[in-house]
């Protein structure tokens, strides 16, 4: 069964740097991390201390609230590190890897006969559970719910990210074996959007929901996604699922081993050979760095994520846990003279026709991290709507998040969004106001207000 | 040393924790006018647009200039020709320019010395938003209000209409328009009448200074314009707002690069000609049987519509609102030209009443918009 959606709000920033089609296994890490950030509004609880030995699969740390979401070593080795923050709070988790690896054997037999709670009881105990994320408030879902509905993006649509057919290309079958156990686990449909006019394998999986959508950016959130397709309602759970996560679902029900590897696209600018590399979640950066030939002498943005919602990061620190793009760009901290005046620096593309950016629509731009001004009070409106596919004011929800109207949040809409959604209205606020940052606050206000 | 080193050295003073920080947010903005800061982005998106409020601003004063220029030409050649002497072009930009320069002059005086006052008293930085309304105000007054005046207007506007309600971005009425209405309303002789339109009008007893829409709420019949002089604006009127077609060139650009809203411009106009042309329908007075296009390219409209009502603090802020906003700017400036006699323009206190209303219509319309996400919901139980 297909459907299509038609998007019309959005953007397509055009950036040098997009990956080639070319898969490329990368050096085995030296060291990979666990990052709590990585797992909002978790709290950890420690199960080993520092020196201790791990194989590939041994949980690391449970959360406190659920004690039955484990987080587990990707790889064997001895803890490095455990870093601690303020009030003792854990920053990272460092592990040494070892040069022989071992891993952690479930045992699994005839999977696909798995009832739901079955499924459950695996992927709660082998690390896989982090896997799956809800909506509302872009977090990791709670095992004792049943979602109503259960999405996975195959597209990506940022600026210069991973392509995910690429990405699954390789991983057919763990991808349909994932997609057979998810569909389990929720009583209504699992959906699944694809990029229009795309011939994938995709297309003939039986029992799931098959969406197609316009590749506009933010198309491939899969908040705009569930928005067109079945809207989170207040009280209601809707589960996602990143499209290499469910083959890493299916890959360990297949051989009973958690391993969670990425397929990683190396991109921006200054990246000598923006590509694909093959590797472990949390792996360290600097091989990597290394090997696509970036200049790291330079005074470069590393970024988890892509340039719009990734995480910024240090070239000595590690990949997160879920992101398949690492983006890199120039820092831009400096000074432009008159770089105010309308048409004065066309280098820098703008939404308004207010850079000569507009007459060449195809034209791939070089853009640093300079925030292009300064921070302002809202007073153009109507811009937000034109980078914001769905049926909410976003301008308003902005405003009652940093009021912390919780009722006014819940009526306009804050169930339906994640900070990744408000990535346009940050790019292009003639204010710049920081949208995702305030949804993020604004959504951490509901949990804890509401839950 | 560059440019760039000098300001360092003259700004170190006003750093964090040194002797004048208070004043640094004055500092910044003559700097921040030099340089596009070095500022980078520390949360969400790594990577912005070029555009900031610097930009948009400029960008609706680029728009205002083909105005601004007809209007000096315009105030120097009613003048001039009414005086029945031979002059050039340049002696009409010159009269013109004796005249305005000074206003405009005053309104950014007065205007900047309260924005940097408050930005230094509250910590904030210096916003834009006064770039435009400094601007517009002494476009829109009559020529020949004295400074004092001006400079009153402008201390009430941003003060009371901006300010007290928390600075840019809060207020709730268009600050140029309540320069405009207070002076309207304090110095009515100055504001309106047959006497003040028209450079000198009241020194000398040979120019006469009447609007055409002062002339039909006068009942006059014989109207000394024809249709194209309304369009291009050699027209008494307030100093910037004769010129339909140079609104338009300006129109054009807010338009064109994304600025100003097309929504409400093209609204204002859609609810204004229907309601000209209902009443050209009726035709119980002069105003009422003015032609409806005529109403559109006259008096303060075209102005009022491109620059005052898409200001958009002030306006409704919702797409549909915007359309609603529109139609019932244009519909109340006409319905207030028709009725009353004592305005014969109505467009700024249109423009005013829906600012007042604005926050009203976008009420409706996400109230709306929330009845429609709560209904799903219910549906939803239902089946």
């Amino acid at each position: 069964m297909s459907n299509d959606i038609r998007i019309k709000n959005g953007l397509t920033i055009n950036l040098k740097g997009a990956p080639e089609n070319i898969v490329k296994k990368a050096p085995f890490p030296k060291s990979v991390s666990l990052n709590p950030y990585d797992f909002h509004s978790i709290t950890p609880k420690m199960l080993v201390k520092v020196g201790d030995k791990v194989k590939r699969g041994d949980a690391v740390f449970f959360s406190k609230n659920n004690p039955e979401i484990k987080f587990c070593s990707p790889v064997s080795g001895k803890i490095l590190d455990i870093a601690r923050g303020a009030k003792r709070r854990i920053l990272e988790i460092v592990i040494n890897c070892d040069a022989k690896q071992q891993a952690v054997k479930h045992k699994i037999s005839d999977f696909s006969n798995f009832s739901g709670d079955e499924i459950k009881e695996n992927m709660l105990k082998s690390g896989c559970w982090p896997f799956l994320k809800q909506r509302p408030y872009d977090i990791i879902a709670n095992p004792n719910d049943v979602p109503k509905a259960i999405f996975v993006s195959a597209l990506n649509t940022a600026p210069i990210s991973a392509d995910l057919e690429i990405i699954l290309n390789e991983q057919k079958e763990e991808f349909k074996t994932g997609i057979s156990l998810l569909k389990k686990l929720t009583n209504g449909d699992l959906n699944i959007c694809l990029e229009k006019n795309h011939n994938s394998f995709i297309n003939n999986i039986e029992g799931v929901k098959v969406h197609h959508i316009n590749d506009l950016h933010p198309a491939g959130n899969v908040g705009v996604q569930i928005h067109h397709i079945d809207p989170v309602n207040s009280g209601e759970r809707v589960w996602v699922v990143g499209a290499e996560d469910v083959a890493l679902i299916g890959k360990f029900f297949i051989t009973g081993e958690y391993n969670p590897t990425r397929t990683i696209a190396v991109s921006g600018p200054p990246v000598k050979y923006p590509q694909y590399y093959k590797t472990i979640a949390g792996s360290s950066l600097s091989e990597i760095i290394q090997d696509a030939g970036i200049d790291s002498s330079e005074d470069l943005r590393y970024i988890n994520g892509d340039v719009l919602t990734g995480r910024s990061v240090e070239k000595d620190n590690y990949l997160g846990f879920y992101n398949n793009t690492f983006s890199v760009l120039r820092e831009g901290n400096q000074y432009r003279m008159f770089g105010w005046i309308p048409f004065v620096n066309n280098s820098v593309p703008s939404k308004y026709k207010t850079s000569f950016s507009w007459l060449f629509p195809k034209k791939k731009y070089d853009l640093d991290t300079n925030l292009n001004g300064e921070e302002r009070a809202f007073v153009v409106t109507g811009e937000m709507e034109e980078v914001f596919p769905m049926d909410i004011f976003p301008m308003q929800l902005l405003k009652e998040c940093m009021a912390g109207n919780i009722e006014k949040m819940e009526n306009l809409g804050i169930y339906e969004v994640a900070p990744e959604d408000f990535a346009l209205i940050d790019y292009s606020s003639s204010s710049k106001i920081e949208a995702q940052k305030i949804i993020r606050e604004g959504l951490d206000l509901m949990i804890s207000e509401v839950g | 040393m560059n440019i760039r080193q000098i300001l360092d050295t003259i700004k170190k003073p006003f750093a964090k924790g040194e002797k004048f920080e208070k004043f640094a947010p004055a500092v910044n903005a003559f700097d921040t006018f030099l340089f596009v800061p070095n500022h980078t982005t520390k949360h969400g998106a790594h990577i912005r647009d070029a555009v900031d409020l610097k930009r948009t601003m400029i960008t609706v004063i680029i728009a205002l200039l083909p105005a601004l220029i007809y209007g000096i030409y315009n105030t120097g050649f009613q003048y001039l020709s009414q005086l029945d002497s031979d002059f050039t072009t340049l002696e009409a930009i010159l009269h013109g320019s004796y005249k305005i320069v000074p206003m405009i002059a005053v309104s950014y005086i007065v205007g900047l010395t309260i924005e940097f006052a408050f930005a230094i008293f509250r910590g904030h930085e210096v916003n834009e938003g006064y770039l435009v309304t400094g601007l517009l105000i002494p476009m829109i007054m009559p020529v020949d209000i004295p400074l004092w005046m001006v400079g009153l207007s402008v201390a009430f506007a941003v003060l009371i209409g901006k300010e007290a309600f928390g600075g840019t971005g809060m207020n709730i009425l268009n600050p140029a328009l309540t320069a405009r209405a207070f002076a309207f309303f304090a110095y009515p002789t100055y504001m309106s009448g047959n006497k003040v339109w028209v450079s000198e009008a009241s020194n000398i007893d040979g120019v006469s200074g009447e609007t055409i829409l002062g002339m039909l709420a006068a009942g006059e019949t014989n109207i000394p314009f024809d249709v194209p002089q309304m369009f291009y604006g050699a027209i008494p009127g307030s100093i910037a707002e004769t010129s339909t077609l140079m609104v338009l060139i300006g129109a054009a650009v807010l338009i064109y690069t994304g600025v100003g809203s097309w929504r409400i411009m093209l609204g204002s106009v859609i609810g204004a000609a229907a309601t000209g042309f209902l009443f050209n329908l009726w035709g119980a007075n002069e105003l009422m049987s003015f032609n409806w296009f005529n109403h559109l390219i006259v008096g303060g409209f075209a102005f009022g519509v491109v620059f005052m009502a898409t200001d958009p603090v002030s306006a409704a802020q919702t797409t549909k609102g915007k359309w609603i906003y529109g139609i019932l700017v244009g519909l109340f400036c006409i319905l207030i030209r028709v009725f009353n006699p004592a305005y014969p323009e109505g467009v700024m206190l249109a423009i005013l009443l829906m600012n007042v209303f604005a926050p009203t219509i976008d009420h409706y319309v996400i109230e709306a918009n929330i009845k429609k996400r709560l209904s799903r919901k219910t549906n939803l139980n239902v089946a």
